[in-house]
């Protein structure tokens, strides 16, 4: 006997209910960092105000995943695209969302003047220690012997280096009275959507913020649930998982 | 809304640079994006300095990807936002206009050309006129016009607005660091005075109407699913670029309706060649000038009448033939002769044009 499941879906007011099916792959963190975000615009009811830009890698599926207004853009360069935005119409909720081969690599000298500048956007940032749209190669934020296609031995810090600390640095350089720097993970939904508000609360404000996700990648990691699992949890032992800067009166 | 600072004709002594940025105040440009490289710098300082009068946005950004890509943003918000560049900046800044040619950003941006290829020098070449036209991963969809000195900038500055927003296809004004820093008399006036009505710059991202009330959320992209798609939307684009053609050709010919010698150059050289012309026919030789202003699209028709008519015709450019081999391939099957005067990177003045046509009269031109 077949039975029909009769619950509406958990659809946020700013996800494209005519998005159809998702477009990443199983088991991928994007779909839930996206949805937790859409469901955060919701709750601060910026849908109006809100533009968001999506970067090139898994990241470009997003392209028609939110139901608020969005241009995708070239690798690297969303947070130029949505500054842009901001600065030409100022009271815009600007989110430009990455990966982090977008964001510190090939995009890095935009994430750094962007925090120096202090531009008023939101800048979400998702780490799963990988190129993923490319077909798995070495990251900046690949762990310490991480297997990856570029990396088949597993990556050796002493030639490439050890992985970037995005929220780290960017909380370094930003002018903390009026900056939201954290690192979430997609293991507390419920968490990464208090994360959001306060990020969103404070480009509201007129700052900028900086949410770098730790993300999962089951495809191109070769993991099973499990060892998913297991690996995020090994990434958040990595990659400190908490708030590095929160200008004063954001709830 | 900014304000304008030229409400009447007003004559001034201007470098062209300068005479750039109230231009763009004139077309009621409200945001420029930009980043330091010579020699167009003096277009942010003009208006920079400007902006407690115009009430306009500057942003100086970490280089010219984002000066390129942050104009995009500009744009997609709704606002008459424009960036100028040059050389290694231009080459940059690609990434953003192949963007903006694929997803028709109605995207400016002043050239002004030095000597390449890489750093090379820092003032003059026209050697960016391939890259202007035909930059990035694409096809051309590319409106470019070629300036000769001051008035022309402030005329096509104002104009590349217009065509921009009005075509929306990238539109590049073409010029160098002699023009961007010499300095002319030029007549700078409100657009309005002479007709011309600017075009309304729609926004996209925040667009106007309630989401899910009035309209749907706009999801704009410039990627892909299959090859077929793709081929669809570049197909219908070059049929707007060929419908549109003829209402954006622009041309001079300069005593070229009887000239035994047709002289072809774009930009400053064709000024050179305009003294040349003049120099020749006190000599009594037929010398005559056809200078494409917009080197996309060429003004072919035009330009093929004009070979047929004479007996040789001159390519002269400070480059290694740039526009000559965009020409060439225009005017395949007519038998012309052409000789060619090439500086890379090096002006080309009225003297070595006369030299150089004196010598085609003696030994006339075989290719």
């Amino acid at each position: 006997m077949v039975q029909t499941l009769d619950v509406t879906p958990d659809i946020a007011k700013a996800q494209n209910p005519e998005a159809g099916a998702s477009k990443f792959c199983p088991g991928c963190g994007h779909g839930m960092i996206l949805k937790t975000l859409a469901h955060t615009i919701d709750d601060l009811n910026l849908q109006e105000k809100a533009v968001f830009g999506c970067d090139i890698g898994c990241s470009l599926l997003s392209w028609n995943y939110m139901n608020v207004d969005t241009v995708q853009t070239h690798h690297g360069r969303t947070t130029p695209v949505i500054y842009g935005v901001t600065r030409a119409n100022p009271g815009t909720i600007g989110i430009a969302y990455m990966g982090d081969g977008g964001g510190l690599a090939i995009g890095s000298q935009h994430l750094v003047n962007a925090a120096v500048r202090g531009e008023n956007m939101l800048i979400v940032l998702a780490n799963n220690t990988n190129y993923g749209m490319t077909g798995g190669q070495m990251a900046p934020t690949t762990m310490p012997g991480q297997k990856t296609e570029t990396t088949p031995y597993g990556r050796d810090c002493e030639v490439t280096g050890k992985p970037a600390k995005g929220a780290e640095m960017v909380a370094s350089i930003v002018d903390s009275n009026k900056a939201y720097v954290a690192r979430a993970t997609v293991s507390n939904l419920r968490k990464l959507r208090q994360t959001f508000t306060k990020a969103l609360k404070n480009v509201e404000k007129g700052g900028f913020s900086f949410v770098e996700v730790l993300s999962i990648c089951p495809l191109n990691w070769r993991t099973n649930n499990e060892g998913t699992w297991d690996r995020l949890k090994t990434m958040e032992e990595f990659f400190e998982v908490k708030e590095f800067v929160q200008r004063e009166g954001l709830e | 809304m900014v304000k304008k600072l030229i409400t009447e004709d007003t004559r001034m002594f201007l470098t062209g640079n300068e005479t750039i940025a109230y231009a763009a105040n004139a077309a009621e440009a409200e945001f420029m994006y930009g980043y330091p490289i010579t020699p167009q710098n003096e277009i942010m300082h003009t208006w920079c300095k400007l902006l407690p009068k115009t009430e306009a946005g500057f942003l100086q950004t970490e280089d010219e990807i984002s000066a390129g890509f942050s104009t995009i943003g500009g744009i997609l918000a709704g606002k008459r936002a424009f960036t100028a560049t040059a050389g290694p900046g231009n080459v940059i800044m690609q990434d953003a206009q192949s963007m903006a040619e694929m997803m028709r950003i109605p995207f400016v941006c002043a050239v002004m050309q030095r000597g390449g290829p890489s750093t090379a020098t820092v003032i003059y070449a026209q050697q960016e006129t391939r890259l202007t036209c035909f930059g990035g991963n694409g096809e051309g969809f590319r409106i470019v016009y070629s300036t000769a000195g001051h008035q022309d900038l402030y005329d096509y500055m104002i104009k590349s607005f217009n065509t921009a927003w009005k075509y929306r296809f990238p539109t590049f004004m073409l010029a160098d660091g002699y023009q961007g820093k010499m300095r002319e008399p030029v007549t700078l006036y409100d657009p309005a005075s002479r007709g011309i009505k600017m075009e309304p710059t729609p926004a996209v991202l925040r667009a106007p109407g309630k989401i899910d009330v009035d309209r749907k959320a706009n999801h704009i992209r410039n990627t892909f699913n299959l090859e077929e798609e793709l081929m669809e939307v570049l197909d219908s684009y070059q049929a707007e670029f060929d419908r549109i053609a003829p209402e954006i050709e622009e041309y001079l010919e300069y005593k070229a309706e009887d000239a035994e010698i047709l002289i072809i150059a774009h930009g400053i050289v064709a000024r050179s060649a305009m003294t040349a012309v003049d120099e020749l026919r006190a000599k009594g030789i037929k010398a005559g000038l056809f200078r494409p202003i917009t080197l996309r699209p060429l003004a072919v028709k035009p330009l093929r009448n004009a070979v047929s008519r004479a007996k040789q015709v001159l390519f002269t450019e400070s480059a290694n033939g740039q526009l000559a081999q965009m020409i060439l391939e225009k005017i395949y099957g007519l038998t012309t002769p052409y000789s060619t005067l090439f500086k890379m990177g090096v002006g080309v003045t009225g003297d070595d044009i006369v030299q150089k046509v004196e010598s085609m009269v003696k030994t006339p031109a075989t290719v």
